[in-house]
């Protein structure tokens, strides 16, 4: 059994569970703590598991703290986390951690759920001179896509592997990222989702000539 | 398919016989002939009835893997193939010193960390070791008898798969399993924080901490999991254990041209570990494919040395390795006989 206040888990009250596509969900909770953007959180439904961590999706100022999951058909606390209920309750942690954005001009690069800090930076006020790359299975799945729409126009690209769209790139976002030319080196790129992601744009952003200390990485290990 | 005897612990291996109806002293027996007889098969535990070999055999196995391959470094150092359950491939590296031998095993099938110098960071994750794919790296190495210690800096992040790291380093220390003495053992963290503070309570085994850098931003830059867990974290952690008994706590420090060797850096390292009773073993890159880092020349790499031990820090320079067959720190991985499964990709 883990000692919630060893952790500093606190329980909370789950609100607003919505599946946004197959297998993904967003879900939210009172916010007690401030937070900076591109923190997380570790969130628990039963004690007797050690939690697992979570971006924050929402804005610094909301009064509310908004979590982005999908589901691993053998995950454990994902399977708990999608037959949750509003008002049902889960342990959190208070956010921590330091894949922080700033007000230079960056791209924010993103696959799946990696996408929620960079709502989470884009709802703080960071999100002055962004570019912002999505990819995803569906077309669905690209979570806050009419904000990020109207917002950035161009600059908002989304890369769809499983299904065709209009105005969304057709394949992987290394594949779009391959086609990109003439990438910006004084620009920062900000990368978040799973490893493997991760790993194959940093090496596709390195060889296209941008200094590897431009390029900070948030894994979901 | 069956289901393996080794790599079980005894208290798993009670509930094994108890579930078949035996006494569960026949639990301290399967240890006996697992870990000290080195038995390959159910048949050989000669003091066990037919009546409960044939039950066991039923549903187990002992489970041991042969390598399939071992490739031979100039320098005597070997690094062995082991498959793996799930079809996939392991490293691990024998490196022979003097009267000294230590085994470095793996502890997952690639890597989900992602350090920017690493080769099986770039493999991607393709797995966790069973606590009994740990330990055959050991029990089924030809050189087992030679061996004076083993290191967890193979292929993975150990706290990525605590469970099952623990689980075999209780194998190796319980005295039912290979009674080793914990010094033996030194396990390898980039600093997952939740995990290794429960290693820290739970295991004896003397701990390594991969730094490469005091300075948070730049540790940022090579190594992702600074986002989750920073230095002032990690530190803070160490320092709420007591670290003046036996067991010792080292700094790994990968040193990289231009990067972490100035002397701001050896003035924050000195800043950051006062305090902490520990040494720093400073290692030599050893280039991957399009790797954007370089390692110092030999010169720059004694001189850093010797100001951080002027310092007061007990630094030492870590021979490097069986390099010619990939065999050195940084450069394992399977990903060659990896088939590609894009399938699998979310992106
Ligand atoms: C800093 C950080 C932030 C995160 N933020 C989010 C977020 O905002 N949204 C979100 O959905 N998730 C996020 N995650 C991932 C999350 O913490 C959980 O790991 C994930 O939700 C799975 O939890 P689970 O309990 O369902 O699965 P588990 O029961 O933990 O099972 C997952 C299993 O799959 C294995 N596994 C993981 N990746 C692979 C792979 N590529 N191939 C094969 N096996 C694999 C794991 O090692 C583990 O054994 C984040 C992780 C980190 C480290
Ligand atoms: S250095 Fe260790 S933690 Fe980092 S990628 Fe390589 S194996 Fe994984």
């Amino acid at each position: 059994m883990i000692d919630p206040s060893k952790h500093k888990l606190r329980e909370v009250i789950v609100k607003n569970r919505q599946e946004i596509a197959a297998g993904v969900f967003v879900f939210s909770y009172e916010r007690v703590y401030s937070f900076t953007s591109g923190q997380v959180v570790a969130i628990t439904v039963d004690l007797t598991d050690e939690p697992r961590l979570y971006s924050i999706a929402s804005g610094e100022n909301e009064s509310e703290i908004s979590i982005l999951f999908n589901v691993l058909p053998e995950g454990k606390l994902t399977t708990q986390l999608a037959n949750l209920s509003n008002g049902d309750k889960v342990f959190v942690s208070r956010p921590f951690g330091e894949f922080k954005g700033d007000e230079e001009s960056a791209y924010w690069i993103a696959t799946g759920t990696g996408i929620a800090p960079f709502v989470s930076m884009y709802y703080s006020g960071l999100g002055k001179d962004k570019i912002i790359i999505h990819g995803g299975r569906t077309l669905r799945s690209f979570y806050n896509q009419e904000v990020f729409q109207k917002a950035y126009g161009e600059r908002y690209h989304r890369c769809c592997s499983g299904e065709k769209g209009e105005h969304v790139f057709n394949g992987r976002l290394t594949d779009f990222l391959k086609t990109q030319n003439n990438l910006p080196i004084d620009f920062k790129y900000y990368l978040c989702g799973s490893s493997e992601m991760v790993v194959e744009t940093r090496d596709i952003l390195i060889a296209k000539g941008i200094p590897f200390n431009q390029i900070i990485a948030e894994i979901y290990f | 398919m069956k289901d393996n005897l080794f790599g079980k612990t005894l208290q798993e291996l009670e509930e094994v016989v108890t579930g078949e109806d035996m006494p569960s002293f026949v639990a301290k027996q399967l240890t006996d002939w697992l870990y000290k007889k080195h038995i390959q098969q159910i048949d050989d535990m000669r003091n066990l009835s037919k009546k409960n070999i044939s039950l066991l055999k039923k549903k187990y196995q002992v489970g041991l893997i042969k390598h399939t391959s071992v490739q031979v470094s100039v320098d005597g150092t070997k690094k062995y193939l082991f498959p793996t359950a799930n079809e996939k491939f392991i490293e691990s590296a024998f490196i022979p010193d003097k009267n000294r031998a230590t085994l470095c095993v793996s502890s997952q099938i690639g890597c989900k960390m992602g350090c920017l110098f690493c080769m099986t960071g770039k493999q991607g994750f393709q797995g966790h070791l069973s606590a009994g794919e740990i330990i055959n790296q050991i029990h089924s190495l030809p050189e087992f008898d030679e061996l004076t210690s083993v290191v967890y800096m193979g292929m993975g992040e150990p706290f990525d798969n605590l469970e099952n790291v623990l689980k075999s380093v209780e194998i190796l220390t319980a005295d039912w399993g290979y009674a080793w003495s914990p010094k033996r053992i030194t396990v390898s963290t980039i600093g997952i924080v939740p995990a290794m503070m429960r290693f820290i309570e739970v295991s004896k085994a003397h701990l390594a901490i991969s730094l490469h850098s005091p300075f948070e931003e730049d540790r940022k830059k090579i190594m992702p999991v600074e986002n989750v867990y920073p230095i002032p974290k990690l530190l803070d952690s160490i320092k709420s254990f007591d670290w003046n008994s036996q067991r010792r706590i080292s700094f790994e420090y990968i040193m990289f041209k231009d990067f972490n060797d100035t002397q701001k850096h050896i003035n924050e390292l000195a800043r950051i570990l006062n305090g902490i009773k520990c040494r720093i073993n400073l290692l030599r890159f050893h280039p991957i494919p399009d790797s954007p880092l370089a390692s110092p020349d030999e010169k720059e790499i004694v001189e850093f040395r010797d100001r951080l031990n002027a310092k007061g820090i007990v630094t030492t320079i870590r021979t490097s390795r069986g390099e010619d067959i990939f065999a050195a720190c940084g450069l394992l991985s399977t990903k060659k006989l990896l088939k590609e499964l894009d399938s699998e990709k979310d992106f």
